[in-house]
């Protein structure tokens, strides 16, 4: 609203408490309308994690009671016996280490080379890797199962950390660091370039550390990627010492099949609260991030 | 080191060794599977004996011509893909523009919103599915304390497909909100309040300006939802394995099943063509209309 606009509403009183008052009531609508729509959002976290604290009994109480009746932590202890559940999270944690290790290491690498080096086919190379994103994995995995069979590397970590990093997922990483090195000034490391510095040294000593910013959104995406990654672990991976925290939370079933739901709502529970109180703490960064992975076109 | 190159010729040494392990990684994960699985595709490949028959292109005549599951499986993926996008796109829309107003304590929600993204897939299809049960499901329950008698959401046939769109639609449409939330900041100012000083109503100017000015990123928005619904995998598995009856048998559940529970790696990998196929396709179109909007 102009200024003017508001001296000729603000010149009468009556008409002024009238415009605050409807003020405020469109801001309560405002604020109601946002509390319904974030129910589906919210409730589905809350029903698994106060889930996680009843007696198996209690889940299915008629009429569902929102906070457990006393809270109980076998549940927690329980999912620990029926499948080796430390084993899977521990196996999830390392991969997703080595993922987010090795994305950093590609990604910066290729970034860089990409936005500051001059070499011949630099512009066809890039545009080939950026067709990798619009190819779902999905196609690849039928020939990457067999490839990875012949070098007898099936049953093993090594196609759930290799593929992220080199796939799609790493393709986006080595677009975000050279769009980032792009809206640099190269003046800043000119001054290195006089000093005779190799371009590893300018890389390494400059380039990195004022990326960092970057660098750190990049590990956050390649960290969740891997920490929720599903088809890759189901296809590769027979073993349940090697199972990974997505195939081990759908694990917990009876005999028949049927799932035992107290001990899959707690392990789910204890797979997803770490990363939603990370989430929550640098959300800023961990929103700005995935948005500008996203708006890539 | 190395005397004898030009600064020119060392300059492009270490383009290629920067570029080395993304080029290299990249040539055999992708490139390389991408043109086997076009050979794989014209044989009878059964992962578990190991044989190998060419067929020429047998499989995609029965993918075409017999195979009925396959009809099932491509009108499932469209009304799955037809129901999610618009759904996705009409929410994140909103969403967007609830969250580009001023109110105090509007990021809370932007997190709220934003949260099922970083949460796996697998944890939100167990949760889901534990609530969207028949008589004990949450949903249901509390259907019930206001007298409705919710179905077996996702068992009966007739609701299990409008079930798995509506919580996938849940999970995802933080991300095309926030991707349209900083499209919306980013607009000029100056048309809308040029606009409202005109005397134009907010839906007018809703309308004839902002969503003009929005179509590239819409059209961004919707062609990744697009692709997204139809590589769809994660969620249908765990929410309903592709039943009942088949009623939410997608392409890459299907392609997964006939690789990986009947071993029919060819026949699979057929399917996969046809996967890449329609994905080209859809990358191309889009292209194709951002030039005529770019040209506009």
């Amino acid at each position: 609203m102009s200024s003017r606009a508001l001296n000729l509403l603000t010149s009468d009183p009556r008409r002024l408490r009238r415009v605050r008052l409807e003020a405020t009531a469109k801001k309560a609508a405002m604020y109601l309308l946002l509390i319904l729509l974030a129910v589906p959002f919210v409730f589905p976290f809350w029903w698994m994690v106060s889930s996680a604290f009843k007696q198996p009994a209690e889940i299915f109480a008629y009429p569902p009671t929102l906070l457990p009746s006393s809270f109980s932590f076998n549940n927690f202890i329980d999912v620990f016996n029926y499948q080796p559940f430390a084993r899977h999270y521990f196996n999830s944690l390392l991969i997703a280490a080595a993922v987010t290790i090795g994305t950093l290491f590609v990604s910066s690498l290729a970034g860089y080379g990409f936005a500051r080096i001059k070499f011949p086919g630099k512009t066809v190379l890039f545009i080939m890797l950026l067709s990798a994103l619009m190819l779902p994995s999905e196609v690849t995995i039928i020939p990457n199962f067999f490839f990875m069979k012949s070098l007898n590397l099936t049953n093993t970590h090594i196609p759930l950390i290799v593929i992220p990093i080199f796939g799609a997922q790493g393709v986006i990483g080595t677009f975000m660091v050279r769009q980032f090195f792009l809206s640099l000034p190269r003046e800043i490391e000119e001054a290195g370039l006089l000093d005779g510095a190799s371009r590893w040294g300018l890389f390494w000593h400059i380039a990195l550390p004022i990326a960092r910013p970057v660098l750190a959104g990049l590990s956050i995406l390649a960290f969740l990627y891997s920490w929720n990654l599903f088809l890759e672990p189901l296809v590769f991976i027979d073993d349940i010492n090697l199972y990974t925290l997505p195939l081990s939370l759908r694990n917990y079933n009876d005999v028949y099949g049927a799932p035992l739901w107290h001990l899959q709502l707690t392990a789910t529970t204890m797979a997803v609260v770490p990363v939603l109180i990370v989430y929550v703490i640098g959300q800023r960064q961990i929103i700005d991030s995935f948005a500008s992975s996203g708006v890539k076109g | 080191m190395l005397p004898h190159l030009s600064n020119k010729q060392r300059e492009t040494l270490w383009g290629y060794l920067f570029i080395a392990p993304q080029t290299i990684g990249f040539l055999l994960l992708i490139v390389v599977p991408l043109l086997t699985i076009f050979v794989f595709s014209t044989e009878d490949r059964n992962l578990l004996t190991g044989q190998v028959v060419p067929v020429g292109l047998e499989n995609f005549r029965v993918i075409l011509q017999e195979d009925v599951m396959f009809r099932r499986v491509l009108t499932n993926t469209l009304t799955f893909t037809a129901g999610v996008v618009p759904l996705n796109i009409a929410l994140a829309l909103f969403l967007a523009s609830l969250l580009s107003q001023k109110l105090r304590g509007i990021t809370i929600f932007r997190v709220l919103f934003f949260s099922p993204v970083v949460t796996s897939a697998v944890a939100w299809a167990i949760v889901w599915r534990f609530m969207l049960q028949g008589d004990q499901g949450t949903v249901n329950q509390v259907l019930q304390l206001v007298g409705v008698e919710g179905p077996n959401w996702l068992r009966r046939p007739e609701w299990a497909m409008f079930s798995v769109i509506v919580t996938l639609v849940i999970k995802n449409v933080g991300l095309n909100t926030i991707i349209l939330l900083s499209a919306l900041t980013n607009l000029p100012n100056e048309y809308r309040e040029a606009a409202h000083v005109d005397g134009a109503t907010r839906w007018q100017v809703f309308r004839k300006i902002t969503l003009p000015l929005l179509a590239p990123t819409l059209l961004f928005v919707t062609v990744i939802t697009v692709i997204g619904s139809l590589k769809v995998f994660d969620h249908i598995m765990l929410m309903t394995a592709g039943g009942p009856a088949n009623a939410t048998m997608v392409l890459v559940y299907y392609i997964y099943y006939q690789a990986f529970q009947f071993f029919e790696t060819g026949y699979a990998s057929a399917l996969a063509v046809i996967l890449f196929v329609i994905a080209l396709g859809l990358t191309i179109g889009q292209w194709l209309l951002r030039g005529r909007a770019y040209d506009e």
